[in-house]
Formats: C-alpha cells, sequence, structure tokens
C-alpha cells in the first residue's frame, strides 16, 4: 500500500512537469523578426549559388577554349 | 547553360528547405524545443557525404574495370566533396549536441563512428598526395576507397544500431521512429535531403571539370613542347 501511495505521490508532484509547455520562440514569430533570419539566410544560399553558377560558366568557357585549341 | 535544370531545381529546394524550415509549425518537444529545426541542415549533409562517397566508390570500381583516367578523377571529385559535406554535418552536429546533450563531443557512438569514417576518409587524400605516378596513384587510391566505404557503413549505420545512440535509428529502432510522431516534417526533410544531394552533385561536377580541364591543358602543352 505504501509503495502505491509513494507512486501516486511521485505521479501527481511530477504531472506539472509534463503538462508544461515546451519552451518555443513564439514571441520571435508573433513579432515577424523570423522574417528576417529567413531573408537573411536566403540572400546568402541564393548568393553562393549565383557564385557557383559563375564557376561553372567560367569552367564552361574554359572547356571551350580548350577544345578550340585542341582543333586547331 | 544547357542541361542545368537540376541545378536550378537544387537551388529551388534549396531555398524552400529554408522558408520551409523557419516558418512551419514542428513539433513542440522538451529539450529540443526549437532547435529540432537543425534536422532540417544537418541531417541531408550527412545523406549528401554518403551519396558523394557512394558515387565515389562507384567510380572508382568502374576506374579498376576500365583504368580510364577520367573515371579517377570523377572518384576523387566525389570524395573531396564527400568529405566537406560530412565536416559540415559534424559542425553542425557538435553546434547542436553542445545546446542539447549538453557538450559538443558526447561520445555518442554514431558521432565517434562519424569521425572515424572521417579520418579514413582523410587518409585516402594523403594517399593521393603522397603518389607522383598518375597510374600507380589511381589505382591505389581506387582501392583504398573501396575499403574506406566499405569501413564507413558499419561505422555509420550498423555499431550505433548495436549499441544505445542517442541519434534515432539507434538501439534497434527503425531509423525515422523520431519524427514519426510528425509527418509534417518530412515535407521540408526529404526535399532538404534532394536539394542537398543535386547541390552536392552540381560542386562535384564543377570541380572535376575544372581538374579534367587542367590536365587537358597540361597535354597540350605537353604535346607542343615535343
Amino acid at each position: 500500500m505504501k509503495k502505491i501511495y509513494s507512486l501516486l505521490s511521485i505521479m501527481i508532484t511530477s504531472l506539472p512537469a509534463f503538462c508544461q509547455e515546451p519552451e518555443m520562440a513564439d514571441t520571435l514569430r508573433s513579432e515577424g523578426k523570423i522574417y528576417v533570419v529567413v531573408a537573411i539566410l536566403l540572400v546568402i544560399l541564393i548568393g553562393l549559388a549565383a557564385y557557383l553558377f559563375s564557376v561553372d560558366r567560367k569552367v564552361a568557357r574554359l572547356e571551350k577554349k580548350i577544345n578550340e585549341s585542341k582543333n586547331s | 547553360m544547357r542541361n542545368s535544370w537540376w541545378k536550378i531545381l537544387s537551388v529551388l529546394l534549396l531555398i524552400y528547405t529554408v522558408v520551409g524550415g523557419f516558418l512551419m509549425e514542428v513539433p513542440r518537444l522538451m529539450i529540443v524545443n526549437e532547435s529540432i529545426r537543425a534536422l532540417y541542415f544537418h541531417v541531408p549533409m550527412w545523406f549528401g557525404m554518403v551519396l558523394m562517397f557512394l558515387i565515389s566508390v562507384v567510380y572508382a570500381v568502374k576506374y579498376l574495370r576500365s583504368n580510364d583516367p577520367d573515371a579517377d578523377m570523377v572518384s576523387a571529385g566525389f570524395a573531396h566533396t564527400g568529405l566537406a559535406f560530412g565536416a559540415l554535418g559534424m559542425v553542425t552536429g557538435m553546434i547542436w549536441a553542445n545546446y542539447t546533450w549538453g557538450t559538443p563531443w558526447h561520445g555518442d557512438p554514431k558521432q565517434n563512428g562519424a569521425a572515424i569514417a572521417t579520418l579514413i576518409y582523410l587518409a585516402y587524400f594523403v594517399l593521393r598526395a603522397s603518389l607522383d605516378n598518375q597510374e600507380q596513384r589511381a589505382r591505389l587510391s581506387a582501392v583504398y576507397s573501396i575499403f574506406a566505404f566499405a569501413a564507413m557503413i558499419p561505422l555509420l549505420f550498423i555499431i550505433p544500431r548495436l549499441t544505445s545512440s542517442m541519434h534515432p535509428g539507434s538501439g534497434g529502432n527503425p531509423g525515422f521512429n523520431m519524427y514519426d510522431l510528425d509527418s509534417n516534417m518530412r515535407k521540408i526533410f526529404y526535399p532538404a535531403v534532394i536539394g542537398w544531394f543535386l547541390f552536392g552533385l552540381w560542386i562535384a561536377t564543377v570541380r572535376i571539370r575544372l581538374k579534367k580541364a587542367e590536365e587537358k591543358i597540361l597535354d597540350l602543352e605537353y604535346e607542343k613542347n615535343i
């Protein structure tokens, strides 16, 4: 009986821990500041992709040049 | 820019990942809180690394069968890109672990396995750099690459499952058990994986093409001197 009581008391005291909402960045979202973060990441991502595109282009030009000098 | 639709697709998928990854709802869980979003960015690095290494080992086998120096160059290029993905996966994982597990290096079996696999692949580049003769370098590194890939599989996918690891898919759990709770996360996770796959392929192919161009220039100069 004692065991059951102690088990019950443990469950009751630990109940708030389960009910507690995990902390999320809801304030950041409600303020709309999350869009700032997304915008920054998008700029970096698109910037890097554009850079890779330009390197890709440069390599393509180099390949063309090599082929031309090979044929000549 | 013909045949570049997949490059554009990869950028679009990554844009979708960033927008969706930060703005879509995620499960509200204790301890991980918002850091659960790291999954969209950290895990695709490892998936990308495994794919790059897989392509690398396929071309290593191709080299051994054909002795085509181009296959060796492709194999090395993909191994290089795979290593970059692995390094990013490692660093992002350590940042996340510092806040979630309490320490950047927790000694988790998967973490240790990944570190060993990375070191094995680093040795691949040491081997390549230490040989001057092209044919010898290509053959030895192709054989080593097969060994490295074969060593990576148990280190990343088998040993962590046999012991208790804090990574999902360990201790006998199916791999995606953790976020089976919320299949909403898959809507971002899978496109993210495909996006990073394609982005990795793109980086690797540019690197390989540059290397090939370099070799061709050397050949041309050599012919001129004769």
